[in-house]
């Protein structure tokens, strides 16, 4: 590797489902063979585009701007090299540019703007790519200016709940206080979800800077990032961008951050839990109220927002609530980091204004199961939300319309299944993950989900079919009404929904035909 | 487990001073005062807990004493802490840790065939660390690498499209 100025720029994701693929070692076989040949490159390495199927792709700048290339093998290296990659010569892998790609072109790339464009950890790219306007323009207003452009946006919770986040940071600012916290909540826990990972490990400034923008409009000077265990190069990146915002001034006096780590606990990514966890106790609910923007971390105002909301607000700010606003649907205003996930031809991340129909994201974008088999079921917003048959594809992807269909849109997480998915077997795991996570707080989320499990096996060995489907029903109404938090609230979601949209899994004369009762 | 090179007096002056550090930093960034000061002080438990078992491997039952006079709380509190979180041992693992993820988009996938093939063909169960001591195979619950499953972690470095062949070699190399 060289560095001399005539050096060639490839640039090579660190992201972790990059790295799943190999791009560690691309990137070291790409330096060997520069090495050997005498070729002048300079490696950088990036976040990702967010193109999973298609990881490592790794980019060229060239005369005619940046020209990719994927999925790239180590084995590759000299064939790509032989036919001129670092002046985007053509080959069997070459992708042309990223923004003229089918999945990235019908994108609008708000939150995820540079994530995979940039080095996450030069501040000077972050800068020269629009980082710091929203922070800069928020040290010239006043903290109620703030407030007012983020409530103008419509900008909700992103984390699941899609609360307005105007109105939670405006709680905060009215609460006096001598310390007040900005919480960031990485604890991403929903399968088929990747969009915060994504975020922090390829712009992790942005998520710095959007937390420092909610502690000027709150008056809060201290922040914590509360990252998964399972996360470990995001924790890593995301520590190295603290140093870095502090060296730059971003972080310091006025408002500082500190990154923690969790502990393998689900329930962590529940608000109350995580302050709980934060406070070094055990993670477990706590009742509403108080909210947590009056009594939150040890028992101070705190805004706790997940990565994603707290992303949102530079982009606002610089451009102001209304553009924000002037995206999407109805109340579901702005962008949504869409993840496609499981079984898919082309997995990854797409940003989209609210409003897309699943069938265009899972069949046009998507191209449908990576098995080669039909769609039959998805999943939407995680372990809680509920799934969806294939008849159902054509509700658009926005809050209200998900929740009208009897689902939550939740962290904008899809996962598909193909035609070999037993939906039995899905709504049985939705009871046990529960049983597995459960905090033991509440009496319906910590007992009701073993019972689940048990009453949905009987069912299944065909034992008093109708008294154990009415029995289920029954738990899922206590559990939906009895519970503290989503995790015991919710897990009725996917248990219900898989029996109403795919009452053939839970019949056994059906299951033997299909062979699942094995 | 106390390793023998270390006198256990040693060892609980090590843990008193990672502990404390941990706890002092902690109190110190929460930047509060009294009776929420008194709360913040246990705030740097987890991260005590996270160090203490990077450097000993586990979480040992002769550091609940000093930890709960470190933060000021029960020693029932610590137990309640250390047993609550999935990540915390109480004995060490294997030279290497495999991942394997057995959440909804791993389970499109086909996860649960690795665990199967892990169980007939390795003699390993999630939970549970080889005879030989040299891997410890734990499932988790997603790992953000929903797109590429199914996924898993060793060692911290991530893996996708993990396939039977694929983890035979893996467990192979590993356990040579």
């Amino acid at each position: 590797m060289s560095t001399g100025e005539t050096a060639v720029h490839v640039f090579i994701p660190r992201d972790s489902a990059a790295l799943s693929a190999g791009a560690e070692r691309v990137a070291q076989q790409l330096a060997q063979e520069a090495r050997v040949r005498k070729a002048q490159v300079q490696i950088i390495r990036t976040g990702s585009r967010g193109m999973f199927w298609l990881e490592p792709l790794i980019e060229v700048e060239t005369a005619q701007g940046r020209i990719a290339y994927g999925p790239v093998k180590d084995s590759d290296l000299r064939g790509l090299l032989d036919a001129g990659f670092l002046q985007g010569g053509a080959h069997a892998l070459r992708l042309g540019p990223v923004e003229d790609m089918e999945f990235f072109k019908h994108q609008k790339r708000i939150t995820f703007a540079r994530c995979g464009a940039i080095d996450p950890l030069s501040f000077a790219d972050y800068r020269a790519k629009g980082g710091m306007t929203g922070f800069e323009k928020s040290c010239t207003m006043k903290p109620e200016d703030i407030i007012a452009e983020i409530t103008a946006s419509g900008l909700r919770g992103r984390g699941g709940a899609g609360f307005p986040a105007g109105i939670k940071w405006k709680t905060v600012q009215e609460t006096s206080a001598y310390q007040k916290y900005i919480v960031c909540n990485a604890d991403e826990g929903d399968s088929g979800t990747f969009a915060d990972r994504m975020l922090m490990e390829g712009d992790p400034l942005l998520l710095l800077e959007g937390m420092a923008i909610a502690g000027r409009a709150t008056g809060a000077t201290r922040g914590y990032v509360y990252i998964r265990s399972e996360y470990p190069h995001a924790v890593t990146t995301m520590q190295q961008a603290v140093a870095l915002a502090r060296r730059e001034g971003l972080l310091g006096a006025h408002f500082d951050v500190q990154i923690r780590v969790g502990a393998g606990a689900y329930i962590c990514g529940e608000e109350t839990s995580l302050l709980e966890s934060l406070e070094g106790r055990r993670g477990q609910v706590r009742a509403k109220p108080p909210l947590p923007a009056h009594h939150g971390l040890f028992g101070l105002p705190t805004v706790i927002n997940n990565v994603l909301t707290l992303a949102a607000a530079p982009w606002i700010l610089t451009h102001g609530g209304k553009a924000y606003a002037d995206l999407g649907v109805g109340r579901s205003t702005g962008t949504m980091p869409f993840q496609l996930a499981g079984n898919i031809r082309c997995g990854g991340l797409f940003e989209t204004p609210f409003g897309l129909s699943l069938r265009s994201l899972i069949e046009g974008f998507g191209q449908g199961a990576a098995s080669g088999r039909p769609v039959r079921a998805v999943q939407i917003g995680g372990p809680l939300g509920a799934y969806f048959a294939a008849s159902s594809f054509d509700t658009p992807l926005d809050y209200e319309s998900i929740a009208a269909a009897g689902g939550m849109l939740g962290h904008g997480g899809i996962v598909v299944f193909d035609d070999s998915a037993d939906m039995a077997k899905q709504a049985r795991f939705a009871f046990e993950f529960c049983a597995i996570e459960s905090c033991g707080k509440c009496t319906p989320c910590r007992i009701g989900s073993t019972r689940g499990v048990e009453t949905l096996d009987k069912l299944l060995a065909g034992e008093a079919r109708e008294r154990n489907l009415a029995l289920i029903g029954d738990l899922c109404e206590v559990m939906t009404d009895g519970s503290l938090c989503a995790l015991g609230g919710l897990t009725p979601m996917p248990v219900m929904s898989a029996l109403r949209a795919f009452p053939e899994d839970f019949n056994n004369a059906a299951r033997q035909a299909r062979g699942l009762n094995k | 487990m106390s390793s023998p090179d270390h006198a256990p007096d040693a060892q609980r002056e090590r843990v008193m001073l990672l502990a404390g550090a941990a706890r002092d930093e902690a109190l110190a960034f929460a930047g509060c005062k009294g009776e929420h000061a008194a709360r913040a002080l246990a705030s740097g438990l987890l991260p005590a807990l996270h160090s203490l078992q990077a450097e000993f491997g586990c979480i040992s039952a002769w550091m609940i004493e000093p930890l709960a006079g470190t933060f000021n709380i029960s020693q029932a509190e610590v137990r309640g802490v250390v047993s609550f979180y999935h990540d915390f041992r109480n004995e060490p693992a294997g030279r290497r840790v495999l991942k394997i993820c057995r959440a909804e988009a791993c389970q499109a996938m086909g996860c649960e065939t690795l665990i199967t093939r892990l169980k007939e063909r390795h003699a390993l169960t999630p939970g549970e660390t080889s005879a030989d001591s040299k891997l410890t195979i734990e499932a988790v619950y997603c790992l953000g690498n929903c797109a590429l499953g199914p996924a898993a972690l060793l060692d911290g470095e991530p893996v996708g499209r993990l396939d039977p062949s694929r983890l035979d070699q893996l467990v192979q190399e590993v356990r040579r």
